[in-house]
């Protein structure tokens, strides 16, 4: 027999995807402790230590992936497979953040509601090293198998909840449609890959730059496809309809985390399909986006107004804050990034401060009530609690001083950039859209400073004993705080940071 | 009309495989049993993944065909935490309809 | 008609066509079945039996087993292209499916420890 002929293997740089191996193997660790410590007390408390760490090395790798990465151009590394550009660092960084939110939240949580498992925290890490290769893929391939392990820890954490029907439903519900659009993404992955030949998103680019398409059927209901796929992911209109259950439904941290991180790493993915691999398509997908922001901002802002649950409407308003960000995909200019990107970072932090608010507000044991009745007068009882709530709602509304109002002023004026007619429609519905969400979210402000009506209510409201804020839960408030007001009075820094990580 | 001219090509595939694509997806949208719902969205997959070999051969490529190793693995994996959500609301339930999960109407 | 509306026109005779697939099936389906609403329609089929409301005869236990299985079985699709190439793959390749086996090794440990895989 002839000796076999060695097969190229692909060049490894362990570095580029440092951060992800950390929190694989953190994740993995995790299983490997629980199941070790079966019957150990302790395991809880050594699994959140383990997870923690896990984070910070994760978070400090980035830190150093940053400098590099900006001063000496992106590691490409895998077969072009992953890109670890400043974009790539800078959405890896939000994403690591909200899952250290989702994190320490949880901890308090937990036990609280009886729930304590460390598989929550194996969940959290591995569904946060799925957002990572999102941030990093240069490949269609990579981001499919990146959606898929960023989402399916989240099916299980959604229905994490094991004692509320409503956990698991919202559970079930989230994987139906998950596994769907899921579907539908990879058909466009198919369609796209039939028409160029190739995956790798450069490639299709340098493919679409070199040749004239016999047919352009195939690939444009392919980039449909995707889009669509995506839509879901980062719940636009008309792709929404999951989104108020299941974040009303997951157990708190866990629609912190969602809210926050699945945002930040379907947009790296949109943002980089349609930037990198289709700039030659730009008049194609840039009315699909337009539709889908308009719509997303519309029915959010106007939904929102009509629920009659706190989570519900946090959920719409999550909605709208995704139109938002889609008019900076959509303005498709390096500004246009640069807003997106600052956006989902500011919303990251308004979310997980309001979700962890909700988290510790709702009274009775179950994470059920949240009625705007159970939030009456919340901010005469508990003056500090409910006055963070009202200062993230007014945040994520865009009241100056606040990074709402920084985030969604760069959003506006990436798109009027842009100058063409269309444009400034889509800016007069961001700006109605906007108008439309203020009301909701003085509603909730207002709900929180009144007393209730009748004496039973408040009877009720105060017979049940007020819960206390945990130490991690207060470090998340604090932090969550501190930096929605720091953007807003002091946006140069985190503008800079944005604009230097607009490079793919 | 020549035998040449019956001759398969991958764009019977390709069209089969867009047919059952669709009948997937409607029955995703239409149906109302969970576990239906659930076979339906796995003859989405396996339409991908027809095309996906289709295309591979068209191209004479073989990233599609790899690729479908991924679909199939990634499949699986969500299969067993589909099914396990699912029994796990069985246990409290014993229904199998979308339209009995009512605590989430709306 | 410019060239970048003529081509989406195809895209727009193919979503005619799938709804009119569509529609066709489920309408002829509604055209040919007789409609008699019978109150035995409307419960599970059960194998010909009358449904007895519960799941009582399966055991819940069976299905982790098929879970395992279904799962520990597919992944064996990326160790056999590997075992054909062995030799040409090399270390990297024995590196790489090491690490594969050993985190697919870690799941059956954790559900060796929580006790599913007990029989009795």
């Amino acid at each position: 027999m002839i000796a076999a002929a060695p097969i190229a293997t692909p060049a490894v740089d362990l570095w580029a995807i440092a951060p992800i191996i950390a929190l694989v193997a953190t994740g993995v660790g995790l299983v490997l402790i629980r199941a070790l410590l079966r019957r150990n007390q302790a395991v809880t408390p050594v699994c959140f230590s383990v997870a923690v760490v896990g984070l910070l090395v994760a978070a400090g790798l980035l830190a150093r992936q940053w400098h590099r990465v900006r001063d000496d151009g992106p590691i490409v590394s895998l077969a072009d497979m992953v890109r670890v550009d400043p974009f790539a660092v800078f959405l890896g960084i939000v994403i690591v953040a909200a899952t250290l939110a989702g994190l320490l939240l949880a901890y308090a949580y937990l036990r609280r509601e009886d729930l304590e498992a460390p598989e929550y925290f194996a969940l959290l890490l591995l569904s946060a090293a799925g957002m990572l290769m999102m941030t990093t893929a240069n490949d269609l391939v990579v981001v499919f198998v990146a959606l898929e392990v960023l989402s399916i820890p989240l099916y299980v954490l959604v229905a994490f909840d094991r004692r509320r029907l409503r956990s698991q439903e919202a559970g079930l519900k989230y994987f139906v449609l998950g596994a769907f659009s899921s579907a539908v993404f990879l058909y466009g992955i198919a369609l796209v890959y039939g028409a160029t030949g190739t995956t790798s998103l450069s490639g299709i680019a340098t493919f679409l730059a070199g040749n004239t398409l016999f047919e352009q059927t195939t690939l444009l209901v392919g980039l449909g496809l995707l889009l669509v796929g995506l839509g879901f992911k980062v719940a636009a209109v008309p792709f929404h309809m999951w989104t108020p259950d299941v974040y009303q439904g997951a157990p708190t941290p866990v629609t912190a985390f969602m809210a926050a991180a699945t945002k930040a790493a379907a947009f790296a993915a949109v943002l980089r399909i349609v930037l990198t691999a289709f700039p030659q398509y730009r008049d194609d997908w840039r009315p699909i986006l337009w539709v889908l922001a308009a719509l997303s901002m519309l029915v959010g802002a106007v939904a929102a107004l009509v629920q009659n649950d706190v989570k519900r409407t946090l959920a719409y308003s999550s909605i709208a804050h995704a139109g938002y960000i889609l008019m900076g995909v959509y303005a498709a200019s390096s500004r246009g990034r640069e807003a997106a990107l600052l956006y989902l970072l500011v919303y990251a932090f308004m979310a997980i401060g309001a979700f962890a608010v909700v988290m510790i507000a709702a009274p009775g044991p179950d994470d059920a009530k949240h009625s705007y009745d159970d939030y009456r007068g919340l901010a005469v009882r508990r003056p500090v609690l409910g006055g963070l709530l009202i200062f993230f709602v007014l945040a994520q509304a865009g009241v100056p001083l606040t990074s709402g109002f920084v985030g969604k002023l760069e959003l506006f004026g990436s798109v009027a950039q842009a100058g063409e007619t269309s444009d400034y429609v889509l800016l007069v519905i961001g700006v109605l859209s906007a108008v439309i969400a203020f009301a909701f979210y003085l509603r909730i402000a207002w709900t929180l400073v009144t007393a209730p009506d009748d004496d039973t209510a408040v009877a009720a409201a105060y017979s049940t004993r007020p819960r206390r804020v945990d130490g991690w839960t207060g470090i998340v408030l604090a932090g969550a705080a501190a930096l929605t007001l720091v953007v807003g009075v002091l946006p140069g820094t985190f503008i800079h940071f944005a604009r230097d990580a607009v490079f793919f | 009309m020549t035998l040449a001219a019956l001759e398969i090509t991958s764009s019977y595939y390709l069209v089969l495989a867009a047919m059952v694509f669709t009948i997937g997806a409607v029955g995703v949208l239409t149906r109302r049993n969970v576990l239906v719902m659930f076979m339906c969205v796995e003859l989405m997959l396996n339409a991908v993944n027809l095309s996906f070999v289709a295309f591979a051969r068209a191209l004479d490529d073989v990233t599609g065909q790899v690729i479908v190793f991924f679909v199939l693995v990634v499949a699986a994996a969500e299969v067993a935490v589909g099914l396990a959500i699912i029994v796990a609301i069985f246990r409290r339930r014993r229904h199998a309809t979308a339209d009995d999960l009512r605590a989430l109407r709306g | 008609m410019t060239e970048f509306y003529r081509s989406y026109l195809a895209v727009a005779v193919l979503i005619l066509a799938a709804i009119g697939m569509v529609g066709f099936m489920l309408g002829l389906g509604r055209l040919i079945r007789p409609v008699r609403a019978q109150e035995q329609k409307y419960i599970p089929y059960e194998a010909g039996s009358d449904p007895t409301g519960t799941f009582g005869q399966s055991n819940v236990r069976y299905y982790v087993f098929a879970l395992l299985f279904v799962i520990f079985d597919v992944e064996a699709v990326f160790i056999f292209p590997w075992a054909v190439n062995l030799e040409s793959l090399g270390w990297f390749g024995l590196v790489e499916m090491t690490i594969f086996v050993v985190v697919l090794t870690l799941g059956l440990v954790y559900a060796w420890r929580k006790g599913v895989l007990r029989w009795a």
